[in-house]
């Protein structure tokens, strides 16, 4: 990496500056400081503040269909599962398995197609007649007319993903600073070489945008569009039961769901047990800016939808719901890389609602492309410039404050 | 014989009920704002979680028969309760409100039986005002052994006395700080329990003595002097600037350690002494609910007591999005006991009624209105005389629970703040999970908010209003079946 490191003579200087403690940050600045760079995060808020503490810690195959995300997806399976395996207890990895579920002829046809398109781009996945979906869930429901099960899919709990690979990264080295707005960024001449903090200036040769679901309004600070938009969605928690869900259980519709665009409520069952005990209820998505409100009816959906899977859950307790806001962009692949628009500036940001199982793919990349080194994954189909021409999918953001 | 029929609870034959103004909670400050609602031309309808009105404060005794003689104001419970039924005041008791939706100016209130399996199942009702008076529950701080069978919040305490004359143990401690340690020792020995020692973490005794004097608050004057001559007449031991530091027993309660708390208010090492008992009973001051205030976008803020509480005008109105529609009365606004609470809900009725067009005395208004100023002085007054004491988290050790529901010690707080990073209570909570089990943080949410500031912050540090806020903010007010929730809108 090359690049002038001064900027003011005041301010501090560290290799890459990380803007966002969530968990991408938290992997990019992991796989920074190991790889040797001198690196500083800095967030507004505390650490996983936003989307990382609102999901359910989803590591997954199942839902993604042929393309780079799958490519994303299946590289960050192996740095769960190598890489960092010697840590997996820390963030309460667990291999569960993800098993979906058709509820009709038409929904086991679409998903049987799924499963073999999926199989063909190494996908590991397993048919399940009817009359084995017992032996997988034995309380599922008996209307079901099929499923798939992927023995990759797995969960970690994030919070605990975030705290310790920062917490690995600041024995690397690393600088976390929370609390710390970033307000503007240094430059020489068009190139960026550090940001503007509510607590002093960092100057820095690189400086990484990782900031989430707010990482549009950074890189407009930064002068360049990167359109991250919010897509949110809500998850309800059972009271603590004996275990009762053994898997990542979801219908089919999901995968369709996940690749939509479109603003409306969409709802599908996902339906997942815990650690603690408790089950998460979800999904839902629907593009409502960041509105915190959540409609009584939308609460209804994903109840009704849960029952549809498990019949016991009728009878079962919620004790609360969360919400979080997936950075979403139009056509649903994350931001990777440079932005040739600012040199200087990088991106890691629009994972949507995958950025838990992408994150450490992202950061290892991010950390052999920001020493030089060949990539494991060729980051061209993220590009932040791709949408400056623009895309089918590309609109005028209607969830733009 | 079932007494009180008239106002119990109104099993309908519709689902979707409609009223001008819903009272949520029949303590003092809900039954004095329905019933002032109702007297001035409202529909009222009131909800409550208890089968009979009168709340934690006013409860009834084993065979129904209201509030039993010695309870401070028997009388204005009478007067509420005829007043209830005088103005035909539709109640739905034994419900709880799980869930509140704004819609345009209507509030549509989802309610559920408090025990599963009876009474009508869910139910809806819609009012164009909205009057929030939840209430408080004990305010507790962990200490070592406070798991140990025998061990009770002094409110659970209270509540057993008053509800079923049950008394908890045969020799007990009264540990905290302020005025309510003292009814309930009191009412423990005429019950007939030894009380070992009461433990008052402050220097209260000129208080004690003239608890009013200053604030020219007569009633209470009278009160604290009452209880002081209860004290004299059974003996009881009564020790300032003194803390229960340690409950011991394998199996239950067996003793418990106690020590003189130094400046710092820490308390003093090498200085503590043992006694035996079967029971203790800790009040460290009452959290009020905000579930309700909080769902509806109530603004809040920190209290004298370290407490969040929910802003309200002159009028008894909360700050909330939409407009104003949403009052608020009792603890909820700020802890400051039963007599300030009926006049908080008696303004609040008066300023609904006012608010929907209709005529009401202002010249009563304001005379409430000032007797409220007046009673707000005097909680401040006493908040800042009772403080937890700032060096509490001392007598913690590593394996002190902190949240019970989910089993998370104090080393594991330690742990989430020094090697994870957390710095806040809300980032202590993901982490850690305190506060994520079944009671959803109501009985940890101050101590883990204390500790990640005493953890965090410099000293002294108390927690603030930004602190305190996500660990009150519940999106279902109450544990709530999905059936339930999937049927939401059905009604409609």
């Amino acid at each position: 990496m090359t690049g002038p490191t001064g900027h003011s003579p005041r301010a501090e200087t560290t290799d890459l500056v990380v803007i966002g403690a969530g968990v991408v940050g938290a992997a990019a600045a992991y796989f920074a400081a190991r790889a040797g760079l001198r690196v500083t995060v800095v967030d507004r808020g505390p650490l996983a503040g936003g989307t990382s503490s609102a999901g359910e810690g989803n590591l997954l195959v199942s839902d993604k269909e042929a393309g780079p995300e799958l490519d994303l997806a299946l590289f960050s399976q192996r740095v769960w599962r190598e890489d960092l395996a010697e840590h997996a207890g820390l963030w309460e990895f667990e291999a569960k398995g993800g098993l979906v579920v058709a509820a009709t002829p038409g929904g086991a046809d679409a998903l049987a197609k799924l499963v073999l398109e999926q199989r063909a781009q190494g996908i590991e996945a397993v048919d399940v007649p009817k009359d084995e979906l017992p032996d997988y869930e034995p309380h599922l429901s008996p209307e079901l007319v099929s499923g798939a099960f992927y023995p990759q899919d797995a969960q970690v709990q994030p919070m605990l993903v975030v705290a310790h690979l920062l917490r690995m990264a600041r024995q690397a080295g690393a600088r976390v600073r929370t609390d710390t707005e970033v307000t503007g960024f240094l430059r020489t001449g068009e190139r960026i070489t550090g940001v503007r903090t509510s607590r002093g200036p960092l100057s820095a040769p690189a400086v990484l945008n990782a900031g989430g679901t707010w990482a549009g309004v950074v890189a407009e600070l930064a002068g360049v569009r990167v359109p991250v938009l919010p897509r949110r969605g809500c998850v309800l928690v059972t009271q603590p039961l004996p275990v009762m869900v053994r898997h990542k259980v979801y219908a089919a519709e999901y995968v369709g769901d996940v690749a939509s665009s479109d603003a409306a409520l969409q709802t599908s069952p996902v339906v997942e047990g815990t650690r603690a005990g408790t089950i998460l209820i979800g999904s839902s998505r629907e593009r409502v800016g960041f509105d915190r409100e959540v409609p009584p009816p939308l609460l209804a959906a994903l109840a009704r939808n849960a029952i549809a899977l498990f019949p016991f859950l009728a009878s079962v307790q919620a004790i609360r719901s969360y919400l979080g806001f997936r950075p979403y962009c139009p056509d649903h692949l994350p931001v990777i890389g440079p932005d040739p628009r600012a040199p200087g500036l990088w991106h890691a940001c629009g994972h949507e609602g995958a950025g838990v199982g992408l994150s450490v793919g992202t950061g290892k990349l991010l950390a052999q492309a920001l020493t030089d080194r060949p990539t494991g994954l060729d980051l061209t189909p993220f590009a932040p410039e791709r949408f400056e021409q623009a895309l089918p999918g590309d609109e005028v953001n209607p969830d733009a404050p | 014989m079932r007494g009180n029929a008239d106002v119990t609870a109104d099993v309908a034959v519709a689902d979707v009920a409609v009223a001008d103004v819903a009272v949520v909670g029949a303590g003092p400050a809900g039954m004095a704002a329905a019933v002032e609602a109702a007297t001035a031309g409202l529909t009222v309808a009131l909800v409550d979680a208890g089968e009979r009105p009168g709340g934690q404060y006013w409860r009834h005794g084993p065979h129904d028969e209201g509030p039993l003689a010695g309870q401070h104001g028997r009388r204005t419970f009478a007067a509420l309760r005829a007043g209830l039924v005088r103005t035909g005041t539709r109640t739905f008791f034994g419900h709880q409100v799980w869930l509140i939706a704004r819609d345009a100016d209507r509030f549509t209130l989802h309610l559920r039986p408090t025990h599963d399996g009876r009474g009508p199942g869910t139910r809806t009702l819609t009012a164009r005002s909205l009057i929030l008076c939840p209430g408080a529950y004990d305010r507790q701080l962990p200490v070592p052994g406070w798991d140990l069978p025998g061990v009770m919040a002094a409110g659970g305490v209270q509540a057993l006395l008053k509800g079923s004359g049950t008394l908890a143990g045969r020799r007990a401690v009264v540990a905290g700080t302020g005025p309510f340690l003292l009814p309930v020792a009191t009412g423990l020995a005429a019950a007939g329990a030894e009380i070992v020692m009461v433990c008052e973490a402050n220097p209260l005794r000129g208080w004690l003595r003239d608890p009013g004097g200053a604030l020219r608050e007569p009633a209470k004057a009278v009160e604290g002097a009452q209880y002081a001559a209860l004290l004299a007449r059974h003996g009881i031991p009564y020790r300032t600037r003194t803390v229960v530091t340690e409950i011991r027993g394998e199996d239950r309660v067996r003793s418990v350690r106690i020590a003189p708390l130094d400046r710092d208010g820490r308390p003093r090492s090498g200085v503590r002494i043992e006694v035996d008992a079967d029971l203790v009973a800790l009040g460290w001051g009452f959290t009020p609910s905000l579930e309700l205030p909080l769902m509806v976008g109530a603004r809040t803020r920190l209290d004298t007591d370290g407490s969040l509480v929910a802003v309200v005008d002159a009028r008894q109105r909360a700050d909330v999005p939409g407009g104003p529609g949403v009052y608020l009365a009792g603890e909820a606004t700020g802890v400051g006991g039963a007599a300030l609470a009926v006049r908080e809900g008696r303004l609040s009725g008066l300023a609904a009624a006012g608010d929907l067009g209709r005529t009401i005395d202002e010249g009563r208004m304001r005379r409430l209105q000032r007797a409220i100023r007046r009673g707000r002085r005097f909680a401040a007054a006493l908040h800042t005389a009772t403080p937890v004491p700032p060096g509490w988290t001392d007598w913690l050790d590593g394996s002190t629970l902190i949240c019970r529901c989910e089993e998370v010690t104090y080393g594991d707080l330690c742990h989430a703040a020094r090697e994870l990073g957390a710095k806040d209570p809300r980032t202590l909570k993901m982490l850690a999970r305190p506060g994520m089990g079944m009671c959803q943080g109501r009985v940890c949410g101050f101590a883990t908010a204390q500790v990640a500031a005493a953890l965090t912050g410099g000293s002294p540090s108390t927690p603030s209003a930004d602190d305190l806020l996500p660990l009150a903010r519940r999106p279902l007010a109450t544990p709530v079946t999905l059936g339930e929730i999937a049927a939401l809108g059905e009604e409609s």
